[in-house]
């Protein structure tokens, strides 16, 4: 617990034994005189009464307002990788693969590998190119539940949030379709979305720095 | 060796500023003359140029009225620190800069979809998911609350770039910044809400066109996370966030969310596409580290540097080091390649997660040299070379989180380029 005075920090039993029966016995008495000792000293250097601290906001403040359910709603429009967050619809490769020529294959080229922006589909097979450095989708991404969450929100670069939940499935299906994630007949829907397995997800560790001197 | 660096100091800066005064008033009377003695000084070519514009008009200020007081101030004509931008991004300008506070119109910008122009009277934060109450405020009522001020650098992960002689430090690592950043402590909003025990993740999202989204810890929430509107004295700059953006200290930059416009609550992260195909780095054995927040200790020579030119004689090294996972402890210059290194000057205040000023005093015998710093926080963490952090990652050349030692060459000529193979021994 912070010092409601700003004299640094006061270990929380000391301040808390004040109001528990029965600790005020043997180390009781220490604690006293210590926040005896705080109050004295903060006398010297500011109020009595605590006027700075968050401690001094009620628990409540009676700002902003409760959330209604349509407001989250509208708002609220990402994708777990448990599928949490996905909507009603499907989507299919083949309309994908067209409306991907349409919105996509102007920064992300003509099937997905000649950029010039963002690489998205890796070569299968290839050991040689340069593709295999670059993050694409079937070589680097451990959840295609972000496909879907990433293309709704963000994609096309130009015109964000322009897609319908339809098209969004679509898109995603025939991004993993072209990283050979799933086969041309799938119809994506937000039961099946989240079964598709990443073979990248394995790759991933959280954070193996330990802090201290260690490089890492 | 402290000591001795004060000592050094003390003896020496004096003539140096004397003979540059004494130099310039011979100057006045001497363009041709002066101009010469000026190259000899240690001082960067750069002020050369602006002192010459200002001789050159010959106006005599004491003989004519100046501009009346006005409602904005302006920097001097002859002052011309600049950003460099890219698509995505804009540099710091460090080389260019002084003290702690990266004056706001400086500040790096790293955008995912542009910077949006939000008007503040309709723009609200949303905090929802496992919470006892979802609530939404508004701007004003943000302010309303107990506000915080904390100075703290904000650093993009993606801050290291090699590779060629003619590097700058703005164009090495110009993506961090210093503020003094003024806000509300985001736990204050966790207990109006009722953040629930079962909650271990919240989701922090934009109001930009990207939506930018990054899963944050809720623990760093609890811990220094802040909710900020201002930025040195003013309203947050659009480029910074504003109306609102997350602050999160010592975090990549990419986690501190700008243009934030609501935050769920969650059992486990949202594994959005910053934090899954970037903003994850390589290290080795066919592993990626993801939710690699804190930014390691770092430092970097601001003077001399690319493109400075320097003469022999007494030159204080400056530059700026800083460290996320806490104060810096102490930063170490070598003059000699690395062979040895001496503990360097630091500016008061050393703030918690802050870029920190660090200056050396050297006198420079005109022979080729390499100089160096690196950076000790109090976590006993030693900045790395290039080769030990390639060595710790699996041969990794660069990428997020990379913050070795930048060395500069000397060269007899004065000029002083970046060494990309130092780091490598």
């Amino acid at each position: 617990m912070r010092s409601l005075f700003g004299l640094g920090t006061v270990p929380a039993s000391l301040i808390a034994g004040r109001n528990r029966p029965g600790t005020f016995q043997a180390g009781g008495l220490r604690a006293l005189y210590v926040v005896v000792l705080v109050f004295a000293l903060a006398s010297c250097f500011g109020n009595k009464e605590d006027t700075t601290g968050e401690e001094a906001w009620p628990a409540t403040s009676g700002l902003g307002r409760v959330a209604t359910a349509a407001e989250i709603a509208r708002l609220d429009i990402d994708v777990r990788p448990d599928g949490q967050g996905l909507p009603n619809g499907s989507g299919t490769v083949p309309k994908g693969r067209r409306l991907y020529q349409q919105k996509c294959a102007r920064c992300h080229g003509r099937t997905g590998v000649e950029g010039p922006y963002n690489v998205l589909v890796s070569i299968q097979g290839d050991t040689t190119r340069k593709n295999k450095q670059e993050k694409t989708i079937g070589d680097y991404w451990p959840y295609a539940s972000t496909l879907y969450d990433y293309i709704h929100r963000a994609m096309p670069y130009d015109s964000s949030g322009s897609l319908t939940p339809g098209q969004v499935y679509s898109l995603t299906a025939f991004l993993l379709h072209a990283n050979g994630m799933i086969d041309s007949t799938t119809v994506l829907t937000k039961q099946n979305l989240p079964q598709v397995v990443m073979p990248a997800q394995e790759m991933f560790v959280p954070d193996d720095r330990k802090g201290g001197p260690e490089v890492r | 060796m402290k000591q001795d660096n004060e000592g050094i100091q003390h003896n020496t800066t004096a003539p140096v500023h004397t003979g540059t005064v004494m130099k310039r008033r011979t100057w006045l009377g001497g363009a041709a003359t002066a101009a010469v003695v000026l190259v000899q000084t240690a001082f960067g070519k750069r002020l050369q140029a602006a002192v010459t514009e200002a001789e050159k008009t010959l106006e005599d200020t004491t003989k004519r009225l100046g501009t009346p007081p006005g409602v904005l101030g302006t920097r001097s004509p002859f002052e011309t620190p600049h950003k460099k931008p890219s698509d995505t991004s804009s540099r710091t300008p460090l080389q260019d800069l002084y003290g702690m506070i990266t004056p706001s119109d400086l500040h790096f910008e790293r955008n995912h979809g542009g910077v949006p122009r939000i008007d503040p009277q309709h723009h609200e934060l949303m905090i929802h998911g496992m919470v006892e109450k979802p609530m939404i405020f508004t701007v004003a009522e943000l302010k309303r609350f107990p506000s915080v001020s904390r100075i703290c650098f904000v650093e993009c992960s993606g801050n290291f770039r090699g590779g060629s002689e003619a590097l700058t430090p703005q164009e090495i690592c110009g993506l961090t910044s210093q503020s003094e950043w003024t806000g509300v402590m985001l736990s204050t909003l966790f207990r109006e809400v009722g953040v629930k025990p079962a909650a271990a993740w919240f989701l922090a999202e934009g109001a930009d066109a990207a939506v930018m989204t990054r899963s944050v810890l809720v623990s760093k929430g609890w811990e220094d996370a802040m909710i900020v509107y201002a930025q040195n004295g003013e309203a947050i700059r659009p480029e910074q966030g504003y109306p609102l953006r997350l602050l999160l200290p010592g975090w990549e930059g990419n986690t501190s969310v700008k243009w934030l416009r609501r935050i769920e609550l969650s059992d486990q992260p949202f594994m959005t596409r910053e934090e899954t195909s970037k903003y994850t780095e390589s290290i080795g054995g066919g592993k990626v580290r993801q939710f690699s927040f804190v930014m390691d200790a770092r430092s970097i020579i601001t003077f001399p540097a690319y493109p400075a030119h320097v003469g022999k004689g007494w030159i204080e090294i400056r530059g700026l080091a800083w460290s996320g996972r806490g104060k810096i402890q102490a930063v170490e210059v070598s003059t000699d390649a690395g062979k040895t290194w001496a503990p360097a000057r630091l500016q008061e205040p050393v703030l918690d997660k802050a870029h920190t000023q660090f200056r050396y005093i050297w006198q420079w015998n005109g022979e080729e040299t390499e100089i160096m710093s690196r950076a000790i926080d109090e976590t006993g963490y030693i900045q790395p070379t290039f080769r030990q952090l390639s060595d710790a990652r699996g041969g990794s050349k660069g990428g997020y989180h990379f913050n070795p030692v930048t060395a500069w060459r000397i060269k007899r000529t004065g000029e002083v380029l970046l060494q990309p193979e130092a780091g490598r021994r």
